[in-house]
C-alpha cells in the first residue's frame, strides 16, 4: 500500500488549490428527455406500482422505474446500478430524496426488460437488489440515519431497524393498497439529523441513562467549558473530586435535567453515554409534511420505548405492523395516518391500534405541552 | 474467507429488502480480490473491519465510534466529519474512517460516467461505501484516513471539478426537489435556484461564521417532497396566484372512470369508481369548488391551494400560470425546544434568476440579524421564538400580513414601540401633579 499523492504538496498547501468550486451543475446530467421537456410536463401516471410515465406538452413520454435502495451502499453495487442504466437508459438515473434509485427512459420498450432485469438480481445471502415500488397509496423507503455503521451517538442501529421493518412491511411498498402514502423514517438518536419528526410513523433511536464521567481522565481529553455549554438543558456543572488523594477538575450532571442527546459526548470523549438497557426505540407517529388538505403536521410519541432486540428488533416491527394494519383498515381513501387519528381521537387511536398509554405520553417538556392536554369535555368513552 | 464471523449481522441478509450488510460483504470481497489492481489507499480489509465493528455493536447493543475531533481539509471548516473507532487494535482497517461529504448535484440526476469516476477515486482512496445519499442531500463518502482527506479534495477538484459539501455551524448544503425537470406541479426551478444559492454562498458554506448550521430547501410545490417546511431555516415553496387551469374534458374523464385518480395512485385496491363529490368536492379544504352541469369551477380567491384536487386529478387540472414561491422561516428538528414548523414570511415572490430580490431583502438581512443577536447553537427558528416573529419584519422590511399567523394574539400585552405612542414615553410628572393630587 504505497502511497500515491494526487498531486497536493502539503508543505504548500495554497499551490494550485482549487476551493469553492460548488457542485456539478445540474444540467450536465440530465437525459435528453428530460433536457427538452423540462418545465413542460403536462402530466404523470404511475402505470403500476414503482413503474411511472411522465407526459410533456410535446407528447414526448418519460418512462420511470423507482426502486429502493439502501441509502449505505458500495461502489460495486452503485457500478451494478451503472450497468443497468448504460443498458436500458442511455447511461442516466437519478436518485430521490427518499434514497429511492430512478431508472428513466424514453423508449416504452426498455420498460419490461428494464424491469425483468431489475428484480432477477439478487444479493448472494438472498435479499432483492432492487424492489420495484415506493409510489403511490403505499410505502416509499425509509430514510435514516448512520447509526451503529458511523455514529458516535446513536442509541439504536439504523441500516438494522430499516431492514427488519422494510422486509416487514414489504408487500407496502411494492403494492398500493393503502389509503394514501405513508412515510416512514428512522433517525438514531434525539438529535434526529434525519428530521423524522414529521413522519406517519417516526422510529427513534432513544437512550434513557445520563452519561457517564470519565473523571480521571476528563480535564485531560476534554474542554471542560465546551462540555458545559454543549448541554441544552444546563445539566453540566463544573465541579471538583478527590481520587486517590489528588484533587481533579471534572464535571457534575444533574441526572434528572439530563435529555440524553450526547451533544456533550460530541465535544468531550470523556462522557459517553451508550448503554445496552437504557437504550432503545421510541416511536411516533402522525407527522407528515405535505399541505395537502390541512397542514403539515408532527408525529406524536405513540410508544415511549421498545428495547433493542438486535438483530431484528421483532417488537419494534410488530408495533409498526399493527399500526400500519389498524390504519389501513379503517381509514379512509386519500387520509394519511394523522388525519385518520385526528378524526377518530387520540384515544381510539390507541385502542384500534392496540398501543399502551402511558404517562409517559403526556407532554411535560416546556411551554408547548399544556397545548396538547385536553381543554374540553369533548372525548370518547 | 471472511475475516470475522458475523452470526448477528448475518440475520440481515435474509428477507426481500436488500440487505447492507449483503453489500457491504461484496464490498469487502471484491476488495480482498481486487481484480482491478487497485493500489488501495487505505487499508484493503477496511471493509471485513467494517463488519467486524458493527457485530460487535450488534452484540453490544452500544455503537464502537468516537467523534472525530478536528480534521478537514485546508481553509474549510466543514465538509469532513472525523470518525475515530473505539477499538482501533481489533479492527485496525477502520481506526480512523472519517466521512467526507460531497455536494450533489441538484436534484441528484447523474450520468454513469460520472458516478464511475466518484466510484474509482473513492474505492481507490477510500472504503468504496458511500450513502447515496445523506439526509441534508449531499453523497457522502463513507470512511478514510485523515491522510486521504486532502488526496480526496484535490482529485474531487482537479479531475471531477468538484467540491465538497458542508458540516457545523456554517451554511448546509442546500437540496432541492426534483422540480420543472420532471414533475407537472413544479412552481419554479427548485434545482436552478439550489444550485445558483449554492454558490453564491460557497464561503458560508465552507467556513462556519454562523451560530449554528442552516439550511435551504426548496420544494416546487405545497406537496413539500424535500420537507422543507419541516426541516430547512429558510424554505422555499412553489404557488401561485391566478386560476388552477381546468380541462373540463378531462375532468369528464376521471368521473367516466378513463383516468384513474391520483394517477393511479389507489390502483391497488378497490375503492369503487371515483366520485368526484366524495373525493375532490367534499375534501376540498377551503369548499371553493362545486361540479355542476357537468363544469367543474374553483372560487380562486378562495382556494389555499393545498394540491388535493390538482393530486387527485393530474390530467383534469393544473397549477395556474402565475408561478412563485412562499418563503417560510425557522423549521428544526426538536432539538432543542421541541420541533418547530417554518412560519409564512412571504406570502408570494417571483423566483427569478439571478435571484438578487431574495437575497437582498430575504436572505442577508436575516444572516445579519441572525449572526449579530444569535448565542452560540441558535437556530433561527430559536432566535425568532426568542426575540419574536415582529423582529423579522424589522430586519427584513416586510410588512405584517394576517397571512403570517393562524390566530392574532389573544393576549393584549402589545409592547408599544415609544415611537408608535404620540407624544413618546417621556413625560413631565409635575405637569401631570397639576390636575392630580398626590
Amino acid at each position: 500500500m504505497a502511497f500515491i499523492s494526487s498531486g497536493y504538496n502539503p508543505k504548500k498547501p495554497m499551490e494550485n488549490r482549487l476551493t469553492d468550486l460548488g457542485p456539478r451543475h445540474f444540467a450536465e446530467f440530465y437525459p435528453p428527455v428530460v433536457a427538452k421537456n423540462k418545465g413542460k410536463w403536462l402530466y404523470h401516471e404511475i402505470l403500476e406500482p414503482g413503474i411511472l410515465v411522465h407526459v410533456a406538452e410535446s407528447g414526448d413520454k418519460c418512462y420511470t422505474i423507482r426502486v429502493g435502495g439502501c441509502r449505505f451502499m458500495s461502489v460495486t453495487h452503485i457500478r451494478e446500478i451503472n450497468e443497468i442504466a448504460n443498458k436500458y437508459c442511455d447511461g442516466h438515473l437519478r436518485f430521490t430524496t427518499r434514497n429511492n434509485i430512478e431508472f428513466m427512459t424514453d423508449k416504452e420498450e426498455n420498460v419490461k426488460p428494464m424491469k425483468e432485469d431489475l428484480l432477477s438480481r439478487k444479493f448472494a445471502g438472498g435479499s432483492n437488489k432492487f424492489p420495484i415500488g415506493g409510489t403511490g397509496a403505499g410505502i416509499t423507503n425509509i430514510v435514516h440515519t448512520q447509526g451503529w455503521i458511523h455514529c458516535h451517538t446513536p442509541a439504536t442501529d439504523a441500516s438494522g431497524t430499516v431492514k427488519a421493518t422494510l422486509d416487514v412491511l414489504y408487500d407496502q411498498f411494492t403494492d398500493m393498497k393503502l389509503p394514501a402514502k405513508l412515510r416512514v423514517s428512522m433517525a438514531c438518536c434525539l438529535n434526529m439529523c434525519g428530521a423524522v419528526h414529521c413522519s406517519d410513523i417516526a422510529i427513534l433511536g432513544y437512550h434513557r441513562k445520563p452519561p457517564m464521567i470519565d473523571h480521571e481522565y476528563i480535564d485531560k481529553m476534554c474542554e471542560i467549558p465546551l462540555a458545559i455549554a454543549a448541554c441544552p438543558t444546563a445539566a453540566i456543572k463544573p465541579t471538583k473530586i478527590e481520587i486517590g488523594g489528588k484533587e481533579l477538575k471534572t464535571v457534575s450532571i444533574k441526572d434528572e435535567k439530563c435529555m440524553y442527546c450526547g451533544n456533550c459526548y460530541t465535544m468531550c470523549p470523556s462522557m459517553p453515554l451508550a448503554d445496552t438497557e437504557g437504550d432503545g426505540i421510541v416511536l411516533m407517529a402522525g407527522g407528515k409534511i405535505s399541505n395537502r388538505r390541512d397542514a403539515p403536521k408532527f408525529s406524536k410519541v405513540v410508544v415511549a420505548f421498545i428495547p433493542n432486540e438486535q438483530p431484528r428488533w421483532p417488537t419494534m416491527t410488530a408495533t409498526i405492523k399493527r399500526m400500519v394494519d389498524a390504519y389501513s383498515k379503517d381509514a379512509n381513501k386519500y387520509e394519511r395516518l394523522g388525519q385518520w387519528a385526528e378524526r377518530i381521537g387520540w384515544e381510539r387511536f390507541f385502542e384500534k391500534c392496540e398501543l399502551e398509554f402511558t404517562h409517559h405520553l403526556i407532554d411535560d417538556f416546556r411551554d408547548p405541552a399544556y397545548y396538547t392536554w385536553r381543554q374540553t369535555t369533548n372525548f370518547k368513552f | 474467507m471472511a475475516k470475522f464471523e458475523t452470526p448477528f449481522l448475518d440475520q440481515l441478509e435474509t428477507g426481500p429488502w436488500p440487505s447492507f450488510v449483503s453489500d457491504l460483504k461484496q464490498e469487502a470481497e471484491s476488495r480482498a480480490k481486487n481484480e482491478r489492481n487497485i493500489e488501495y489507499q487505505i487499508p484493503q480489509d477496511c471493509c471485513d473491519d467494517l463488519l467486524g465493528v458493527v457485530e460487535l455493536s450488534y452484540k453490544h447493543g452500544r455503537t464502537h465510534w468516537k467523534h472525530g475531533g478536528i480534521v478537514g481539509v485546508f481553509g474549510y471548516g466543514g465538509g469532513v466529519i472525523g470518525r475515530y473507532c473505539d477499538q482501533p487494535e481489533m479492527f485496525p482497517g477502520v481506526a480512523a474512517f472519517h466521512t467526507m461529504r460531497v455536494n450533489q448535484p441538484s436534484g441528484k440526476f447523474y450520468t454513469t460516467k460520472f458516478l464511475e469516476d466518484l466510484c474509482e477515486l473513492w474505492e481507490r482512496r477510500g472504503s468504496g461505501l458511500t450513502n447515496m445519499h445523506g439526509a441534508t442531500g449531499d453523497i457522502i463518502f463513507l470512511g478514510t484516513t485523515t491522510e486521504q482527506l486532502e488526496e480526496v479534495f484535490w482529485e474531487l477538484g482537479h479531475n471531477l471539478n468538484q467540491d465538497i459539501g458542508g458540516s457545523g455551524s456554517n451554511l448546509r448544503t442546500p437540496s432541492c426537489c426534483i422540480g420543472q425537470a420532471r414533475c407537472e406541479y413544479a412552481c419554479f426551478d427548485t434545482q436552478d435556484i439550489c444550485h445558483d444559492l449554492t454558490n453564491e454562498y460557497q464561503d458560508e458554506l465552507h467556513r462556519p461564521a454562523f451560530p449554528y448550521k442552516f439550511k435551504f430547501k426548496f420544494d416546487g410545490c405545497p406537496n413539500c417532497c424535500v420537507a422543507s417546511i419541516a426541516r430547512s431555516d429558510l424554505s422555499f415553496i412553489g404557488t401561485w396566484r391566478d386560476d388552477i387551469r381546468i380541462d373540463q374534458k378531462a375532468v369528464k374523464a376521471y368521473i367516466g372512470g378513463e383516468f384513474p385518480p391520483n394517477a393511479g395512485a389507489h390502483a391497488g385496491r378497490d375503492w369503487g369508481p371515483f366520485d368526484i363529490q366524495k373525493e375532490v368536492i367534499d375534501l376540498c379544504p377551503t369548499k371553493c369548488m362545486r361540479y355542476e352541469d357537468g363544469k367543474l369551477e374553483v372560487n380562486t380567491p378562495e382556494c389555499t391551494r393545498c394540491m388535493h384536487c390538482i393530486n387527485v386529478m393530474p390530467r383534469a387540472l393544473r397549477v395556474g400560470n402565475d408561478k412563485g414561491a412562499s418563503l417560510l422561516v425557522g423549521a428544526k428538528a426538536p432539538i432543542l425546544d421541541g420541533a418547530q414548523m417554518a412560519t409564512l414570511l412571504v406570502p408570494f415572490i417571483k423566483i427569478e434568476s439571478p435571484y438578487t430580490e431574495i437575497k437582498e431583502t430575504v436572505i442577508e438581512p436575516i444572516w445579519d440579524w441572525w449572526m449579530e443577536e444569535g448565542k452560540n447553537r441558535e437556530r433561527l427558528g430559536e432566535l425568532i421564538k426568542r426575540e419574536g416573529f415582529q423582529k423579522v419584519l424589522e430586519v427584513t422590511g416586510f410588512k405584517a400580513d394576517p397571512r403570517m399567523i393562524k390566530e392574532p394574539r389573544s393576549n393584549p400585552y402589545v409592547f408599544w414601540k415609544e415611537d408608535e405612542v404620540p407624544g413618546g414615553f417621556k413625560r413631565d410628572i409635575n405637569e401631570f401633579r397639576k390636575f392630580h393630587q398626590r
